[in-house]
């Protein structure tokens, strides 16, 4: 039977890499940047975080007091760095330099996954740490804290309060980032940048600043994502490669909700649940082969949602009208 | 004497090896509308483009209410009360016209206010806009209006309106300048540049003109004519004559009936519009922008699928062949040789980043069975066009993006008629060129007509319209409202049948074909 | 006065080639000694052994020659393959499923077929098979982005995923032996399947089909009437409409033949160099080409050296992280390094910075003009 209140929470925990990833790139493809660099950047947020994690649970292991705010403090503070500095190189190439968007988004996947997989690697024999493997226990469980009574609350508890902070994090974030795109004026300003950075220019709107802040803030959130994964989803336990393609399917839910944050929610929980939707259809043990066949759901889904979105075109569910491009005032 | 609120000296700016501006000099004064004059390419858009901060200059300085400025961006130009109205409006289409016009300004969000506002600065010049509406879904003069009114809204006391009536009709000018004149009472410097000589005189307390970059010279409009300066643009004496050659031996060549078209939203764009173009003739179409022009043009080209109606094209010996339906290609090889000089030059006409050669090639390059394309003669075919038409070019492999508007337009007519056409359709063929270019441009659709080609010539300048074709269709909301003798109609009947379809409807006016 | 409003950027006129070749180079050689930081710290080895290192590991012996040779024909030709689709404005990041598509149909093939026909014959069939299906993949979101402008980077992105988790199912179907997850060299006893070696040398294949293709594409692009027609389309399809060209078809038949190439190179990767297959055969290259063919600014002939510096960075930097017992990603880190440099260098190529008040030009900081 299939147990839909046990599904529910496995969906929940698994979308929330992707909305991290979603909302990032919303954020920043409204400004007209296509990062798709967003997978590299997930890596680097998740690394930057074991990072911090690891020096500070070193440390503790000497010093012996364990302080759970700096626990949590220090990967996060870590990993917003570690993304942000992503951000700063695209934007320096695709913003400053002018330099063409898909490949610098590539390079950036490539450079960041390099980056997680290499310190994931070698951290323990770079810092000479006299530890097995980086498995951060303690801080993984700051991170993954649930709400004390969600254990009393029968199925309701069990749906809604039984993750850690950072999931609450993501939504709130998606939720926030839609409010200030449609009310606020930088969210006006934003939105006239990645339409028209011509008009946006001569409204005296600077335009190289909002691409700059909406690709880091862009990044910095997505990189959440991969702290997320990591402290939380993977009880802090880094695995080479274990991140899988998340970033791209992030990359590609943004399209899925027509570049609103709020769809952007509901179609992360779809994909989350459709990423694990393999491991609930019963195989038998002679035909593992088709368990393979079945992790291709999600990708199967995202490509026949592109295309039925594709098909059905409607003025306000563009893109930006300049993504992709870069911008030079002095064009002719 | 007048208060001077801008006072440049010396600007210089160069693109590259291309001096746009070379030590122009100028003022303008407050409550005056001065007419920046010149021909394309003579650095008028450049040089207000840099008091509007979007280009810096090279050299020079720039004077505002007496104190020197440094304009470097759009913001600073407001700040400084220059506002400028380009002639691709810089508007975001998703945006309603209240977003736009607050675009870029600081403070929180607040719409109810602005919109309270923008009504005041509505009722106050004259204005008809609604602020919840979105730009896409407007028409091109009031997209203007929300140009005009958001460089109102930031208080602007120096306008620069750059080529504001190139897309209006002659109603919607007279309401344009209504309210140009609304601005000089109230004490604001206006700064309009245009082609039309009528306007400058009409509008403008005061002429300037640039040619070639450089600033020749200003005078009073009462002190001058409309020929005075023209020669001074060119820097020699033109004359502003059209030919018009009478037909010889006109014959139906195009035959249109009952000719309706929907954009894929279902907006009707054509509706049951039927004409004949004779062999020989040059038939104008008139009509505001957007009335269907484009489409009707596109559909006979075969780039426009039709909801019903035919085009049929009659050879020399009379037979008949359907037109609708078949692509481009499939036209060609029908043996129609039709040939069609669109709107959209380097977007469809041409591609940009090729050369001449490579452009050249578009009409040609399926000849011969080779897999390899000819590229010899797609070559001499260029050559020939820019000796013979005198286009401006470093070499035959310099991208055409790179050449100014009327050598672009030169390039595209000469590649248009080397192919010997019997139909020649033509969109704005003159549309943002200079007097000379326009002039090259009337002759060669001349000679075509002479050749007895069957021209259709779209255009929005009614004199330009008045003075060339033998007969004129005036398109009116996608319908026919009127076919008329171009050798006995007048602007304002035409102007009028623009705006309206007249009572008696298309009927009496057919029968006089 | 802000000191950023002090300088702005104007656009350059055509920079001889030599100069924007020398701007390159500059780039690549500060990268090089970036990278060249970067490896000291996390290595401690001395800046001049580093170098030394990367040159040991690209060119070290004939061997590694031979395979740096080899890695670098595969990757040019998936760089070849995309390039007229990036030509025609189709931005084709699925080389790694077209690859997967072609590899998958040669190992089908070598299994199914190998020991039954003659050995001819099965290669016949594998270099169809492997080529039909590289542009059957091709053909998917080819298809739909000329009839609905789907768009292109993601739909061919996912069909990288789908070929991934598809060479996985069949892993599992062909593993030998049961509950390996891999499939082992096919028809090792056989050899049946197995391309021909070309004077005794199993390299030379996969370089003499590269510099084929090299050829015949630039020749292709620049000469041939498809080649006009996907510039023109790519730069702007409305005016191919206008012409009575179908872009629509160009968008399938460019997107296939892209395909039909990847599918080359899935052939020469498990029917000449690795005789097996795994999800990873082909480790990420249809990325990696994207930027080989950019780099190149989509010119056939300058791919071969692109090519050349990608490959001769992996080898370099997976030398060091052996030597180092460092992990093999480190290769990734410099690759990515260098690529931001050399991205950023186009600027310098396309634009100048001038500086207001001095009147001074400033060329890229380094070289006056």
């Amino acid at each position: 039977m299939f147990d839909i209140v046990a599904f529910i929470p496995r969906a929940i925990v698994q979308s929330v890499p992707l909305l991290y990833g979603c909302t990032g790139e919303i954020i920043t493809e409204k400004s007209g940047n296509l990062n798709l660099g967003i997978p590299g950047v997930m890596y680097v947020g998740g690394i930057s975080g074991v990072i911090g994690a690891f020096a500070y649970e070193q440390a503790c292991v000497k010093s012996g007091n364990f302080n759970s705010v700096l626990a949590v403090l220090i990967p996060l503070l870590c990993s917003l760095i570690g993304s942000l500095i992503m951000g700063l190189i695209y934007c320096y190439l695709t913003v400053s330099l002018r330099a063409n968007q898909n490949v610098t988004g590539l390079a950036m996947t490539t450079f960041g996954v390099g980056i997680g997989n290499f310190f994931g690697g070698s951290l323990i024999k770079l810092s000479g740490a006299d530890v097995p493997s980086i498995a951060l226990a303690k801080t993984s469980e700051c991170f993954a804290r649930k709400l004390p009574f969600a254990a009393n609350m029968g199925w309701f508890g069990k749906i809604f309060l039984n993750y850690g902070f950072l999931c609450y994090a993501a939504f709130i974030i998606a939720i926030l980032a839609a409010v200030i795109l449609t009310k606020t004026r930088v969210g006006l300003h934003l939105r006239a940048v990645g339409e028209s950075p011509t008009t946006a220019d001569a409204a005296g709107i600077n335009v190289s600043k909002y691409k700059y802040f909406a690709t880091c803030l862009g990044c910095m959130i997505a990189g959440l994502g991969g702290l997320y994964y990591v402290m939380d989803y993977a009880s802090g336990v880094w695995s080479n490669d274990a991140f899988g393609d998340r970033g791209w399917l992030a990359i590609a839910l943004v399209i899925f909700s027509i570049w609103n944050p709020l769809v952007g929610i509901f179609a992360s929980i779809l994909f989350g649940g459709l990423y694990i939707v393999h491991l609930y259809i019963p195989t038998g043990m002679d035909y593992m082969e088709f368990k393979e066949l079945y992790k291709m759901i999600p990708y199967v889904v995202t490509l026949i949602v592109l295309i039925l979105t594709s098909m059905r075109n409607k003025r306000e569910n563009q893109p930006p009208a300049s993504l992709g491009m870069s911008y030079f005032r002095e064009e002719r | 004497m007048a208060e001077a609120v801008i006072k440049l000296v010396n600007i210089t700016k160069k693109f590259g090896p291309v001096i746009a501006n070379s030590n122009v000099s100028m003022e303008v004064n407050k409550g005056e509308i001065l007419a920046l004059l010149g021909e394309n390419g003579s650095g008028k858009t450049t040089l207000m483009n840099m008091l509007s901060g979007i280009y810096f200059p090279d050299a020079g300085e720039i004077y505002v209410n007496g104190k020197k400025a440094v304009i470097s961006s759009p913001k600073m130009a407001f700040e400084l009360g220059i506002g400028m109205v380009h002639q691709h409006f810089k508007l975001v289409d998703v945006l309603t016209a209240t977003e736009n016009i607050i675009l870029g300004l600081e403070g929180r969000l607040n719409k109810k206010e602005a919109k309270a506002k923008i009504k005041e600065i509505c009722d106050k010049y004259g204005f008809d806009i609604d602020p919840d509406q979105k730009i896409y879904d407007m028409s091109v003069s009031q997209k203007q209006t929300v140009e005009i009114v958001k460089v109102l809204y930031r208080g602007a006391n120096i306008l620069i309106l750059d080529e504001p009536t190139a897309v209006l009709t002659p109603q919607e000018s007279e309401k344009l300048f209504t309210v140009m004149r609304n601005m000089k009472e109230d004490g604001k410097a206006l700064i309009i540049i245009t082609h039309k000589m009528h306007e400058v005189e009409s509008i403008s307390d005061r002429v300037a003109v640039l040619r070639k970059g450089e600033y020749i010279g200003q005078m009073m409009t009462k002190d001058t004519n409309a020929a005075e300066m023209t020669n001074m643009m060119v820097g020699r004496t033109v004359s502003l004559n059209i030919r018009r050659p009478d037909p010889v031996d006109p014959k139906p060549r195009i035959q249109v009936e009952g000719l309706t078209v929907k954009t894929i939203d279902g907006i009707t764009k054509l509706d049951n519009v039927s004409f004949t173009a004779n062999s020989g003739e040059i038939l104008g179409i008139a009509g505001i922008s957007g009335c269907g022009q484009k489409e009707l043009l596109e559909a006979i080209a075969g780039l426009q699928p039709a909801e019903k109606g035919s085009v049929v094209y009659v050879n020399d010996e009379g037979s008949k062949e359907e037109l609708l339906g078949n692509d481009p290609r499939r036209i060609e090889e029908l043996g129609v040789a039709l040939s069609f000089v669109p709107e959209d030059r380097l977007g469809m006409g041409l591609v940009a980043n090729m050369d001449l050669a490579d452009n050249m090639m578009l009409r040609s390059f399926r000849n011969g069975k080779s897999i390899f394309t000819d590229r010899k003669s797609p070559r001499n075919l260029a050559e020939n066009v820019v000796d013979e038409l005198e286009v401006v070019t470093p070499a035959i492999e310099t991208p055409v993006r790179r050449l100014s508007g009327g050598n672009v337009q030169k390039v595209l007519v000469g590649r248009e008629i080397a192919s010997a056409p019997t139909v020649l359709l033509t969109a704005y063929a003159v549309r943002g060129l200079d007097i000379n270019s326009s002039y090259t441009i009337y002759d060669l659709i001349n000679k075509q007509k002479e050749k007895g080609v069957a021209v259709i010539f779209v255009g929005e300048d009614l004199d330009v319209l008045l003075g060339l074709s033998d007969k004129i269709l005036v398109l009116c909301g996608g319908k026919v409202s009127g076919i008329v003798d171009a050798r006995t109609t007048d602007k304002n009947t035409v102007g009028m049948m623009m705006t309206k379809i007249m009572e008696e409807g298309g009927t009496k006016e057919n029968e006089s074909i | 006065m802000n000191p950023f409003k002090s300088f702005h950027i104007v656009k350059r006129d055509v920079l001889p080639w030599y100069k924007a070749w020398g701007v390159r180079a500059i780039a690549i050689i500060i990268a090089l000694i970036i990278c060249g930081i970067v490896t000291t710290i996390t290595t401690g080895l001395n800046p001049i052994s580093v170098y030394g290192a990367f040159f040991q590991g690209a060119f070290g012996s004939a061997r590694k020659i031979w395979i740096t040779l080899q890695n670098m024909s595969i990757l040019l030709i998936i760089a070849l393959a995309l390039t007229p689709a990036f030509k025609m404005r189709f931005w084709n990041i699925g080389g790694e499923g077209q690859v997967l598509a072609g590899a998958l149909a040669t190992a089908a093939c070598m299994i199914c077929l190998g020991g039954k026909l003659p050995n001819v014959v099965v290669i016949l069939i594998m270099t169809v098979a492997s080529v039909a299906a590289g542009a059957a993949w091709a053909f998917i979101p080819a298809f739909f982005k000329a009839k609905f402008n789907t768009n292109e980077t993601l739909s061919t992105l996912m069909m990288n995923y789908i070929a991934t988790q598809l060479v996985a199912f069949f892993t599992v179907v062909w593993e030998v032996p049961k509950g390996s997850f891999t499939v082992g060299i096919i028809n090792q006893s056989t050899n049946a399947g197995w391309l021909p070696q070309i004077f005794g040398s199993k390299y030379l294949l996969s370089i003499i089909v590269a510099l084929a293709i090299t050829a015949a594409m630039f020749v292709y692009l620049k000469y041939s009437k498809q080649g006009y027609e996907i510039s023109v389309v790519g730069e702007s399809e409305r005016t191919a409409k206008y012409v009575g060209m179908k872009t629509e078809k160009v968008i399938i038949r460019t997107m296939l033949l892209s395909g039909a190439v990847c599918g080359v190179a899935g052939l020469l990767l498990v029917g000449s160099i690795n005789h097996t297959i795994t999800t990873t055969i082909n480790n990420g290259q249809g990325f990696t080409a994207v930027m080989v063919s950019w780099l190149a600014k989509f010119n056939p002939i300058t791919m071969i050296f692109t090519s050349l510096l990608i490959i001769f960075l992996e080898r370099g930097a997976g030398e060091i992280s052996m030597n180092f017992g460092l992990n093999q990603s480190f290769a990734d880190i410099l690759t990515g390094i260098i690529l931001f440099f050399i991205i950023g260098c186009e600027f310098f190529i396309t634009y100048k910075v001038a500086v207001h008040k001095k009147k001074e030009k400033i060329a890229n900081g380094k070289e006056e003009k």
